[in-house]
């Protein structure tokens, strides 16, 4: 575990990271082609952090590269329906994970993303989760929240958890 | 085939407007603009077009009625909710569900029908001046709408997740009995929380709004109210923006509205932020303070034979044992309700991650959940919290959680934990990041008294918000009068639930109903110089 000076260290850093991703992504990555409606808001460097932190946050369900990727696709498409101000929160904690100083010294994951292991992943939700910082555990709740969102929002989700799904009504 | 009484109501010609479709600004003229389409705003669309006045809803979500009501969260959550759902507090500490859909709230409650108690209203009489409201006085205001939107009780045997609360209580010598609910011809089903597939409920989406429709109302929804222009302590003119058609971004088209009078039904936060934008006089700050919660703890328990917690109405059963146990004033209570189950809020309710989660939802099948709604408001440190802007002038509630309100919280995991035990649980696993799944009331006694109990940690929720807009009989103590008249803005009222000067110790959506009625009449006989007619 990082000492109170580290994280202090790192507190600071976090909040340059923080700011600067802020002003590099203050608009969505991408609009639709047609229509005023942004469908879909990350950038391919937040589809690599959520697809390295979903398969951690889903470890024991057996999610294969095709369903990861989908359940990614998901996260986009509820990002692009949240409120402007909670969009921005997303993306500048995504655009945060997948700095270099955001990965390596603030969620401690030494190794790029696609290469980083799942329990290194694991490890790094378990620190946030627990943190003395409420805006790490705040990060947390964010991904905790999108992640299996997305996932128990699929009707492929359900036959493991016993849920027939909703009854028929005509 | 069910018939869908919105779709048939727009083949007919009422008119409603969807702002995400305006090529260019609208204004309208009027006698009576509301702000709002839930329990307030439908309310007083209704009293107000039967007493012959002409009225305009403004409604900031979309209209959606039966046929698009699918009961999947992955829908509902985006199209009916305020910020799909993940509408949080200041610190994100306590999540907080809010209808945003023509209908409110109302369109996705989960039909929990009380009357405000007399405990509370007793408090309001002796802190906030508000002699009126006697339990005489608002009976039959209560009983109209009670027979106007079918609230009765709820004779099918409750499902297994209901069952439960009330085997469980019983064990102990606890008192347990039936919610009252706003259906007709309910089939039992259990997805009220992502819209009625049946009409069944009684939702302001299907009874009131209608006949304000009927009566030619207009509806403006897709449209977000942005700010009264005021003028010598008038408004003169409501400010709304459209929004696109996924209600996210606004799209630079406007909504000018011209009324006699307006109406603030946008609910404990939306409310007290339009008159925030609008700079309205607030000389002794009481605007947008005093918003409560019932803050909201929960309990999943595992029992060894399936529960269902998906099928069948929702929160039948409820106790009130744990709000009688001393003064109103004294340390917090909390009422004992047992939420539908959906994978989806379920998942993302449940702490922890990974292998840890997925074994917690595999046995999604036998999970009975009991909640414990907190009476905020009343104890001298429960003072509850305010609405504030952020730089885009979207709203957001700071709400610290006091020591008081977390010395309820323990006794209410330990009371949950203790019932399902009574009720037979294999196991009882509080919603707290340390917490774990105990298998014996003697273990979760022990671990419950010594979790840390801390913001981010234990899960608190909220589906009730209230205050902020309060009533009282001077403006330095409220917002409001008793009549629900704005103190310095001589043809504005609030009718929602933020007129409330506390939480009120039961789901809100009668009392939101009864009190508007009331006032609404009230107002109806000022603005026509007549008594008006009858509801319905």
């Amino acid at each position: 575990m990082p000492t109170r000076r580290q994280f202090l260290k790192y507190g600071v850093a976090g909040a340059l990271a923080l700011a600067a991703a802020g002003i590099a992504r203050s608009q969505p990555a991408y609009r639709a082609a047609s229509g005023q409606e942004p469908l879909t808001v990350l950038g391919a460097e937040d589809r690599a952090v959520l697809a390295a932190i979903a398969p951690a946050m889903l470890a024991g369900i057996g999610v294969g590269a095709e369903r990861r990727d989908a359940v990614v696709g998901s996260v986009d498409r509820a990002v692009a329906g949240l409120p402007p101000h909670l969009q921005r929160e997303v993306l500048q904690l995504l655009a945060l994970l997948g700095s270099w100083p955001g990965r390596r010294w603030i969620a401690g994951v030494g190794s790029p993303w696609p290469e980083a292991s799942r329990e290194e992943v694991a490890a790094f939700l378990e620190r946030w989760r627990f943190s003395r910082w409420a805006l790490l555990q705040q990060g947390y709740h964010a991904l905790h929240d999108l992640v299996l969102a997305a996932w128990y929002a699929r009707l492929d989700s359900w036959p493991a958890i016993g849920y027939a799904g909703p009854p028929e009504v005509k | 085939m069910i018939r869908d009484p919105i779709r048939e109501g727009l083949a007919a010609g009422w008119k409603v407007t969807d702002a995400s479709r305006l090529e260019r600004d609208l204004v309208l003229d009027t006698d009576v603009a509301i702000v709002g389409t839930g329990a307030g705003g439908g309310v007083t669309a209704e009293i107000l077009t039967a007493a012959g006045l002409d009225v305009v809803m403004v409604e900031e979500g979309p209209l959606r009625s039966s046929s698009d009501f699918h009961m999947l969260e992955a829908e509902a959550y985006p199209q009916l909710y305020q910020e799909s759902a993940a509408r949080k507090t200041l610190d994100k500490a306590i999540t907080i569900l809010q209808g945003r859909c023509v209908g409110g709230s109302t369109t996705v409650n989960w039909t929990s029908s009380f009357r405000a108690p007399e405990a509370t209203l007793a408090f309001w009489r002796e802190r906030f001046g508000l002699g009126a409201l006697t339990p005489g006085e608002l009976a039959p205001w209560f009983e109209r709408m009670e027979q106007r939107l079918a609230v009765g009780a709820w004779t099918v045997p409750p499902n297994e997740n209901n069952a439960a609360l009330a085997r469980g209580a019983a064990k102990l010598g606890i008192a347990t009995a039936a919610i009252r609910r706003n259906v007709k011809d309910c089939w039992n089903i259990g997805y009220c929380g992502m819209g009625c597939p049946t009409n069944a409920k009684q939702s302001m989406l299907v009874t009131t709004i209608p006949a304000a429709l009927a009566r030619g109302a207009r509806l403006v929804c897709g449209a977000r109210a942005d700010r009264l222009r005021l003028h010598r302590g008038r408004v003169a003119m409501l400010e709304c923006a459209a929004l696109d058609p996924r209600g996210v971004h606004a799209t630079g088209k406007r909504v000018r509205i011209r009324a006699k009078h307006y109406v603030l039904a946008a609910g404990a936060i939306g409310s007290p932020a339009v008159l925030i934008r609008s700079r309205a006089p607030d000389p002794h700050r009481t605007l947008g303070r005093r918003t409560f919660l019932h803050p909201t703890v929960i309990s999943a328990a595992v029992m060894p034979q399936r529960v269902d917690g998906h099928a069948g109405a929702p929160q039948t059963i409820f106790s009130d044992h744990f709000l009688e146990q001393g003064p109103v004033d004294g340390p917090i209570g909390f009422k004992l309700e047992a939420p539908p189950l959906h994978p989806v809020l379920f998942g993302m309710t449940l702490q922890g991650f990974g292998e840890p989660h997925a074994t917690l939802m595999g046995a999604f099948p036998h999970a009975q959940v009991l909640i414990a709604l907190l009476r905020d408001g009343f104890h001298p440190e429960s003072r509850g919290g305010a609405v504030g802007l952020r730089d885009d002038g979207s709203p957001v509630l700071g709400y610290r959680l006091t020591p008081v309100v977390w010395e309820a919280v323990r006794r209410a995991l330990l009371a949950m934990a203790e019932i399902q035990f009574a009720a037979g649980a294999k196991s009882v696993l509080p919603v707290h990041e340390r917490a774990q799944a105990y298998s014996s009331w003697a273990e979760a006694r022990a671990e419950i008294g010594a979790l840390p109990l801390e913001p981010l940690l234990t899960r608190v929720v909220s589906a009730h918000v209230m205050g902020g807009c309060g009533m009282a009989d001077s403006p330095q103590r409220g917002v409001v009068d008793a009549g629900g008249r704005h103190f310095h803005l001589a043809n504005v009222s609030v009718h929602d639930g933020s007129v409330f000067p506390t939480s009120l110790g039961v789901n809100p959506q009668l009392s939101i109903y009864a009190l508007t009625a009331r006032n609404a009449s009230a107002l109806a006989a000022d603005l026509t110089r007549k008594a008006p007619p009858p509801i319905g």
